[in-house]
C-alpha cells in the first residue's frame, strides 16, 4: 500500500497532535510560504500543480486564486466543511484525525490570496468537530503559527470555525457565504462569482476540506512531485467514499484515475453475498445511474473519463446498488432528499421536486400508472436549465437516467 | 441590552469578537444555538427578540432563520432528540428497519415525543457517516454526539443511561 498523503493518520495514528505533525514536516510549508515565497508565487505552484477542485466541480484551485479582485480589500478565505451530499463523508475524516494538515492548507490559502481572516463553515451537525478543530486552533495560536506578524514577518492571519444548522443547500457556495452572514442559506445570482465578491461584499475564495488538504504537500514537495500522482487532466490523489451494498464500506485514497473496479472490488471487498453489481452513483445522491457495465467498471475515476460512460465524479461519493435494488424506490429516496433541501428560492426547483416528491411516492407504493412515469420524466425535463443553483438539476439526474437506464424497474412497479 | 446579554455577557462577547463589528449580524447562528440552550432545547418568540435585539435586526428576520434551518427548533421536544439517518447509503444498509424497530422499542412514531418528554424520535437525511449505518446523532440542549454502527440493543442501553440519569436528578429544569 502506498502512503497515505491526505489521510496520513493511518500512517501515523498521532498525526492530530500539534508536536507530532510538526516532527513529520508540519507547518514547514506554511513557514516556507510566508518567509520565502511572494503570494503569487504561492498561486502559482498550486497553479502549475493543477490541483482540482474536490468539492464537486472539480475546477482548477489555483485558477480560483488567481481571480481575486485585488483592487478591493480585505480578502478572505473560507473552508466549504459542510459535507452534506448523500454518500460523502471523507471531510469529516481528515478534519477528525489529520486536522494540522487541513488547517495548515486554509492558512496557505489565506497567505496566496493575501486574507488575515479565514472561516471553516462546518454543518451544524459537525458540532463536535467544530470543537475540536477550536482546541487544535487554539495551539496553533499558542505556538505562533496564528496570530499577528507571523515568524516575524508582518504577515498575521485569524481562523475561525463557523457553524451551520443544518441545511443541505449551504453547501453551495454562494448560500453558504450568505448562511455566514447571518441569513437564510438561500444561494446568490451569479455573477459576480465569490472572487469578485464574496462574503460581507469582498472577494472571497471558497475551498473544500479535501482541497485545501492537498495544498501542504505541494508546498513543501513541490508540483513537480504531485503530478506525479494521479493522470496529466486530473492529478493528485483523491480520497473516495465508497457505500451502498459492498462489503467494506469506507473512505480509500487512491489517486485520481483509478477504476471503479478497483475500488469496488479490490478496497470495498465486493459486493455483499456476492451478488451482482447493478449500477454505480459516483456523486452521491446527486449522480445519474451508471450501469455497471464491464466498461463502465474499468472506467478510470478521474474528472473527464466518467462522462463516457454515463456518470460524473462529482464528490466522489461512491454508491454502489446491487440487483436487490429496485430504481423505482431508488429516485423516491433521491427525489425526496431534494424535494427536503430545496432552498424555495425558484419556483421550477421548488414546485418541480415537490411533484416529483409526490409521483415517485406513488410509482414506489405500486399506486402508479405507466401515464405517471412519463409525467415524472417530463417535469425533470423541465426543472433542467432554469434553477438559479445546481440542486436544482442534481434532483433530475438519478429520475432521468433512471427511468432512461432502467425502465423495467419503473413497469414492474405500475399498474 | 437585555437581561439575557447581562447574564451571558462572557460567551455572547466570545462569540461577537469572531466577526467584525460592523458584520456583526453572521453571529446570528451561534446566537440561535446559545439561546436554544438556554430555553432547554428550543427557541420560544422571546429567544427570537433577545437575538434580534443584540444584532439590531427585526424579529421576522430572525424568525425567519430560525425556520430555514432543520437543527433550530421552535417548539419544544423531548430532551433527547434521536435523529436516525434514512437517507440512500444508509437505507442500502438497513436503516429503515433499524428506524421502524425503534419505533416500535420505544412506542413511537418518528416525529413524535415520549410521554414523559424525555425522547424525541426523528428522522434525519445524510449525517457523514454512511459507511456506519445504521447511525443516528443525538440532539440535546447542549450540543450533539453521533453513534455509528448501531444496533436495537445498543440503542436501547443508551436510553436507559438517559432515564437512569433523569431519575436521579431531582426536578430537571423543565
Ligand atoms: C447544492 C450544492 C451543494 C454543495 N455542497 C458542497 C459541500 O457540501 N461541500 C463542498 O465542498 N462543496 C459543495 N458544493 C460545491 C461548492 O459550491 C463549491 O463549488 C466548492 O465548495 C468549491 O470548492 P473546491 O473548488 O475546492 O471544490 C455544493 C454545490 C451545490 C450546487
Ligand atoms: S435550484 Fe433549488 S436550491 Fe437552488 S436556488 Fe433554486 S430553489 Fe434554491
Ligand atoms: S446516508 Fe446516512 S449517514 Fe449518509
Amino acid at each position: 500500500m502506498a502512503e497515505h498523503l491526505l489521510l496520513r493518520h493511518r500512517d501515523i495514528p498521532d498525526i492530530h497532535r500539534l508536536e507530532v505533525y510538526r516532527a513529520h514536516g508540519g507547518f514547514e510549508a506554511f513557514r516556507q510560504a510566508v518567509t520565502g515565497m511572494d503570494p503569487d508565487q504561492v498561486t502559482a505552484e498550486v497553479k502549475k500543480s493543477g490541483l482540482r477542485g474536490r468539492g464537486g466541480a472539480g475546477f482548477p484551485t489555483g485558477l480560483k486564486w488567481s481571480f481575486m479582485d485585488k483592487r478591493n480589500w480585505p480578502h478572505y478565505v473560507v473552508a466549504n466543511a459542510d459535507e452534506s451530499e448523500p454518500g460523502t463523508f471523507k471531510d469529516r475524516e481528515i478534519m477528525e484525525r489529520n486536522p494540522f494538515q487541513f488547517l495548515e492548507g486554509v492558512a496557505i490559502a489565506a497567505y496566496a490570496v493575501g486574507a488575515e481572516r479565514a472561516y471553516i463553515y462546518l454543518r451544524g451537525e459537525f458540532w463536535p468537530v467544530a470543537r475540536w478543530l477550536d482546541e487544535k486552533i487554539a495551539e496553533m495560536e499558542a505556538a505562533g503559527l496564528l496570530g499577528d506578524r507571523l515568524f516575524g514577518t508582518d504577515y498575521s492571519l485569524r481562523i475561525y470555525t463557523h457553524l451551520g444548522a443544518g441545511a443541505y443547500i449551504c453547501g453551495e457556495e454562494t448560500a453558504l457565504l450568505e448562511s455566514l452572514e447571518g441569513k437564510r442559506g438561500q444561494p446568490r445570482v451569479r455573477p459576480p462569482f465569490p472572487p469578485q465578491q464574496g462574503l460581507w461584499g469582498k472577494p472571497t475564495v471558497v475551498n473544500n476540506v479535501e482541497t485545501l488538504t492537498n495544498v501542504p504537500l505541494i508546498i513543501q514537495r513541490g508540483a513537480d512531485w504531485y503530478r506525479t500522482i494521479g493522470t496529466e487532466q486530473s492529478p493528485g490523489p483523491k480520497v473516495f467514499s465508497l457505500s451502498g451494498r459492498v462489503k467494506r464500506p469506507g473512505n480509500y485514497e487512491l489517486p485520481l484515475g483509478t477504476t471503479f473496479r478497483e475500488l469496488i472490488y479490490e478496497h470495498g471487498g465486493g459486493i455483499i453475498d456476492d451478488r451482482p453489481i447493478k449500477a454505480i452513483m459516483a456523486a452521491g445522491a446527486s449522480s445519474s445511474l451508471m450501469v455497471a457495465t464491464d466498461e463502465a467498471l474499468d472506467t478510470p475515476m478521474d474528472y473527464e473519463n466518467p462522462q463516457k460512460v454515463g456518470g460524473l465524479l462529482g464528490s466522489a461519493s461512491v454508491i454502489v446498488l446491487d440487483d436487490t435494488v429496485n430504481i423505482a424506490w431508488l429516485v423516491k429516496k433521491t427525489v425526496h432528499f431534494f424535494k427536503h433541501e430545496s432552498c424555495g428560492k425558484c419556483t421550477p426547483c421548488r414546485e418541480g421536486t415537490y411533484w416529483m416528491d409526490k409521483l415517485t411516492q406513488r410509482i414506489a407504493a405500486g399506486q402508479a400508472t405507466r401515464a405517471d412515469v412519463e409525467t415524472l420524466y417530463s417535469v425533470a425535463q423541465q426543472i433542467r436549465g432554469k434553477t438559479l443553483c445546481a440542486l436544482g438539476e442534481f434532483s433530475t439526474m438519478a429520475v432521468v437516467t433512471g427511468i432512461e437506464r432502467f425502465r423495467d424497474d419503473f413497469d414492474a412497479m405500475v399498474q | 441590552m437585555n437581561a439575557f446579554y447581562e447574564q451571558h455577557r462572557d460567551e455572547i462577547e466570545a462569540i461577537l469578537a469572531k466577526y467584525p463589528p460592523e458584520h456583526k449580524r453572521s453571529a446570528m447562528l451561534p446566537l440561535l444555538y446559545l439561546v436554544q440552550r438556554e430555553f432547554g432545547g428550543h427557541i420560544p418568540p422571546e429567544g427570537m427578540r433577545i437575538v434580534a435585539e443584540i444584532l439590531d435586526v427585526s424579529v421576522t428576520e430572525v424568525d425567519g432563520v430560525v425556520g430555514f434551518y432543520t437543527l433550530f427548533h421552535d417548539r419544544p421536544g423531548g430532551r433527547y432528540r434521536i435523529q436516525v439517518c434514512t437517507d440512500l447509503p444508509c437505507a442500502l444498509r438497513g436503516a429503515e428497519k433499524f428506524l421502524h424497530d425503534l419505533e416500535d422499542a420505544l412506542g413511537i412514531k418518528a416525529g413524535e415525543t415520549t410521554p414523559d418528554g424525555l425522547i424525541s424520535l426523528e428522522e434525519v437525511m445524510c449525517i457523514a457517516a454512511c459507511d456506519k449505518a445504521p447511525v443516528f446523532q443525538v440532539q440535546t440542549p447542549e450540543g450533539l454526539t453521533y453513534h455509528e454502527n448501531m444496533d436495537l440493543e445498543k440503542a436501547l442501553a443508551l436510553v436507559e443511561s438517559w432515564r437512569q440519569a433523569q431519575a436521579s436528578t431531582p426536578a430537571a429544569e423543565e
